[in-house]
């Protein structure tokens, strides 16, 4: 497919501002409407998008760290969330806050739903990825001239 | 605590012995011997104590809250069994260090063994009925491992798997019997079920519980029509087969129905269904045996007649019958295990055991023949051997009986004439004669080959000599614990010239005439179509049962599981309306009435575009305009939920519909044409299984909003959402803290779904490249011809 002006200069302004937006989305979701899950959609659909304008070659390198390791780290921080509180002697997954000075207030169900937003993250790419890895690409390849494609991160 | 020290010591053996054996050497079985005859040692400490009356018992909570203990129980019962199994095991031991001398799992074998002592030790012990099917259940694993020791050889595996899979059926049986006898006398002691006397017998569940019990005696302890498993458990080396078939696997069924007698016997229903099934598998089994050539075949289906006679008197249930009953486990336990010891002296010399082809060994090996004589003269019932008397006690019971006197000591009489040729055949064929080509390169056996055999021996004849010895320090006790009641009995040589001599008498003449028509007889047309049908034959029925369940499993499986993702749906959604559909139909259809008054015209629309875009999905032919379709839907949905306060739902719904479209694009191309897949009446269908889904869904959301709303959860996160879990957002609060358990295990299941999809695509990635170059290389082959 040819690559499109139009959606290259959009995405190159969006997609900041999707995965932004996605942050602010999952760090306020404990009071207003949003949350991880909210957020790791979002922050998903801004790396489809700039899949889309620059092909998934590009978006894996945009995206810095595997999609796979995205997915496990996130049910790792969700567990490790759940087990900070044993080791104050607290039951398991009982939500701990502290608040810092400035009225800001930290909490082990916002490392939680970092852990969820990663998961979403990585579990969204990994399907949207592969998928177009597999030769049924609709989206741009990278063709320009000196780079050769990279060694996709699982080899 | 030394109980279950005794108890203990074989699963330490066990743990060890695979580590320890290499350094052991020749003196492996002589060494390791020295467990099961500490333990034999230590427990007949007890024979004292227990023949003057007393009974010991051990308990540790293991599972309190369900009255589990590990507990155990010594009385004259279960010492009698228990003094059986170590005491012969010791012998066991020797022989198998002898036999497997050399063999590189030696070490593991005497691990399994040494479990399986222990299990068996623990089985007669036991005193809590869970405790007690633990054992029962450890017996057969086992017995699993060590009929399968060969496991390199497919015969070795499927008689394995056969003994399990009988016995763990039975085990099953016994477990649901037993937690009835929980039921119905209010404990799980066994000592203190033993006291309730007709407790059990009065119940409504007496019936449910007999055959329950049976079925699991009757499939350990070998009895028709699950009887097949044993003669293919001699795949197992022979000390197993000698241990196994002689002492204890299969009496662990026998003990079952002795442990229990006091409380289950005396009825009508015990008394034809233990006696009739016991008799009528002794006369078939002692007939079936004279169908084999094979000396371990012949010694297993003698097994199976042994148990057959035990399993009748069990069922007779006099205290003559009970008598009889322990006095031919020990006959049977001395004779049987020293015949498997000689089977197995002479294969490890001559390779061979076919007695057709075998002959002339008594010269070669004579402490191995004089054992085999003396085991088989006491199997055959000859005066001055030990089971001379417990054959005179058999026919004293059934000839005494109130009932069916002729019916049983006909069927003794058929079987103990049957028994007597197959003594014949093991005494004489192998050692009598001229040595042939085979035999006569036959070498020496150890001591250890033949040792057991002849302390075997000289007991059926020390016994049969002076049987008074064994009368008030292990057969009073024993068949007072058997008979829950006092007695003392007496065993002598001579009781005078009366019927059971008669019947002796005639017993070895038609053996003796049996013997010597053997030949004609084994080829018979009658006695083949006999093992035909009940030997091979219920083997084959094994087989085209298990067969039966693996065809029904697959037919199933391809059935529901056959890949296409249309029809998991069709059958998800067709059985939820099925099934929703006849509650409805069974409980009736309460909904609200239903007013059309004060709809906004811009909730008419968001309707009509939620109806509209799934109805158009029927009809139309380009995949693209369906997930257009399919996104209309979708969105006007998500801005419903956005009217009616959700937002965070909406959100959600906005982005799995936007997302749901990249994806669609990505496999469009992949996906087959609509016209394949989609004529008129696949349509057709889909759209009824649709409207139907639909339609009873609206129907179980109207049924539900018509009940009295219960708001008790939603107050309480109102209350405590910012109080307890610093939030204001009650859904998010939900989500990561009230129940983040939950989802937890929602991103758990996520993750698992995300490696299966990525393993899925990577496969499948892979197979077409191994194509792509296969077909290059196949290029290059042609570019260079």
């Amino acid at each position: 497919m040819r690559l499109s002006l139009i959606l290259r200069t959009a995405a190159r302004l969006l997609v900041p501002l999707m995965i932004l937006f996605s942050v602010f989305l999952m760090l306020r979701g404990h009071n207003e409407a949003g949350g991880g899950f909210i957020g790791g959609l979002v922050s998903a659909s801004a790396f489809a998008l700039y899949a889309m304008a620059y092909g998934t070659q590009d978006a894996r390198r945009a995206l810095y760290a595997d999609p796979r390791t995205l997915m496990a780290s996130g049910v790792g921080i969700a567990l490790v969330s759940a087990l900070i509180p044993l080791f104050s002697g607290a039951p398991f997954f009982k939500g701990l806050w502290t608040t810092l000075p400035g009225g800001v207030k930290l909490g082990t169900p916002i490392l939680f739903d970092i852990g969820v937003y990663l998961l979403v993250v990585g579990m969204t790419l990994v399907v949207i990825y592969e998928l177009d890895d597999d030769g049924l690409s609709l989206f741009p390849r990278d063709n320009r001239p000196g780079t050769t494609p990279p060694s996709s991160p699982a080899a | 605590m030394g109980i279950v020290l005794a108890v203990f010591a074989g699963f330490a053996l066990a743990l060890v012995a695979p580590w320890i054996t290499g350094a052991t050497g020749r003196a492996t079985g002589w060494l390791y011997s020295l467990v099961p005859a500490g333990i034999t040692a230590y427990l007949s400490t007890f024979i004292a104590p227990v023949a003057a009356g007393e009974t010991m018992r051990v308990a540790y909570a293991w599972v309190p809250g369900l009255n589990v203990d590990l507990s155990f129980y010594v009385d004259g019962l279960s010492l009698f069994f228990a003094l059986l199994i170590t005491g012969i095991g010791t012998l066991i031991f020797i022989y198998a260090g002898a036999y497997l001398k050399g063999h590189h799992h030696l070490g593991r074998f005497f691990a399994y063994l040494s479990m399986f002592m222990a299990a068996m030790v623990g089985l007669v012990l036991a005193d809590n009925l869970f405790t007690f099917y633990i054992f029962f259940e450890l017996t057969s694993f086992a017995s699993f491992v060590l009929i399968g020791f060969n496991h390199d050889e497919a015969a070795s595996r499927r008689a394995a798997w056969q003994a399990l899979l009988i016995t763990k059926a039975g085990g099953l049986a016994l477990l649901a019997g037993f937690l009835l006898m929980e039921q119905a006398t209010g404990t799980l002691q066994i000592s203190a079920i033993l006291e309730t006397g007709e407790a059990i017998r009065d119940h409504g569940f007496y019936t449910a519980i007999v055959l329950l019990v049976l079925a699991g005696a009757f499939t350990k302890s070998a009895q028709f029509p699950f009887y097949f498993w044993l003669p293919n458990a001699m795949q197992a080396p022979t000390p197993v087969s000698a241990y196994l078939h002689s002492a204890t696997m299969v009496k662990a069924g026998i003990y079952v129905m002795a442990r229990f007698h006091p409380v289950l016997s005396g009825t009508d229903l015990w008394f034809w269904l233990v006696g009739g099934i016991g008799a009528f598998t002794m006369v078939l089994s002692a007939w079936l045996a004279l169908q084999y050539t094979d000396l371990k075949g012949i010694l297993a289906y003698t097994t199976i007649m042994a148990l057959g006679a035990l399993t009748m008197l069990l069922g007779l249930g006099t205290e003559t019958a009970l008598k009889a009953c322990l006095v031919f486990v020990l006959v049977h336990a001395f004779y049987k295990a020293a015949l498997f010891m000689v089977a197995g002296a002479i294969d490890h010399g001559v390779h061979e055991r076919d007695i057709t082809k075998l002959g002339g060994l008594r010269s070669k090996m004579p402490i191995t023949f004089g054992a085999a004589v003396i085991a088989c003269l006491s199997m055959a019932g000859i005066p001055l051997f030990f089971g001379f008397i417990g054959k005179e006690i058999i026919y004293e019971a059934t000839l005494h009986l109130d009932q069916a006197a002729l019916f049983f000591t006909g069927a003794a009489l058929l079987a103990n004439v049957a028994l007597v040729a197959s003594a014949g055949l093991l005494a004489i064929r192998p050692f009598m004669g001229p040595l042939n080509d085979l035999t006569s390169h036959a070498h020496r056996p150890d001591t250890g080959l033949w040792f057991g055999a002849a302390v075997l021996a000289v007991l059926s004849l020390g016994l049969g000599l002076a049987p008074w010895l064994l009368d008030s320090a292990i057969l009073a006790p024993s068949l007072s614990a058997l008979m829950g009641a006092e007695a003392t009995p007496h065993l002598a040589i001579w009781h005078g010239f009366n019927l059971p001599l008669a019947l002796s008498g005639v017993t070895v003449a038609l053996g003796v005439g049996t013997y010597f028509a053997w030949t004609p007889m084994r080829q018979s047309a009658p006695f083949r179509a006999l093992e035909r049908w009940l030997g091979t034959g219920l083997d084959n029925g094994y087989d085209h049962a298990i067969n039966g369940l693996l065809a029904t499993a697959t037919a199933q499986t391809n059935f529901l599981q056959n890949g296409y993702l249309r029809r998991y749906i069709a059958t998800i959604l067709g059985t939820t309306v099925a099934v929703v559909g006849y509650t409805f139909g069974h409980f009736g259809f309460e909904g609200p009435v239903l007013s059309f008054v004060g709809i906004a015209p811009y909730e008419w629309i968001l309707s009509l575009l939620i109806v509209g875009g799934a109805l158009a999905t029927l009809f139309l032919s380009a995949r693209i305009a369906l997930v257009a379709a399919l996104g209309i839907s979708g969105f006007s949905i998500a801005l419903t939920y956005l009217m009616y306060g959700a937002p965070d739902l909406a959100m959600t719904q906005f982005l799995i519909e936007t997302l749901t479209v990249i994806l669609f694009v990505l496999i469009l191309a992949a996906l087959p044409t609509l016209s394949e897949v989609a004529s008129i009446g696949h349509r057709l269908r889909d759209g009824v299984l649709a409207v139907a889904t639909g339609s009873m869904f609206t129907a179980l959301m109207l049924a539900v909003l018509n009940q009295p709303f219960e708001n008790r959860m939603g107050e309480y996160y109102m209350q405590y959402s910012y109080s307890e879990a610093q939030g204001r957002n009650i859904v998010n609060t939900i989500l990561v803290d009230f129940r983040a358990l939950d989802t937890l295990g929602e991103i758990t299941v996520l993750l698992i779904a995300g490696f299966g999809i990525y393993t899925l695509l990577r496969l499948k990635r892979s197979k077409t490249s191994e194509k792509v170059e296969a077909s290059r290389a196949s290029e290059q082959v042609e570019q260079l011809s």
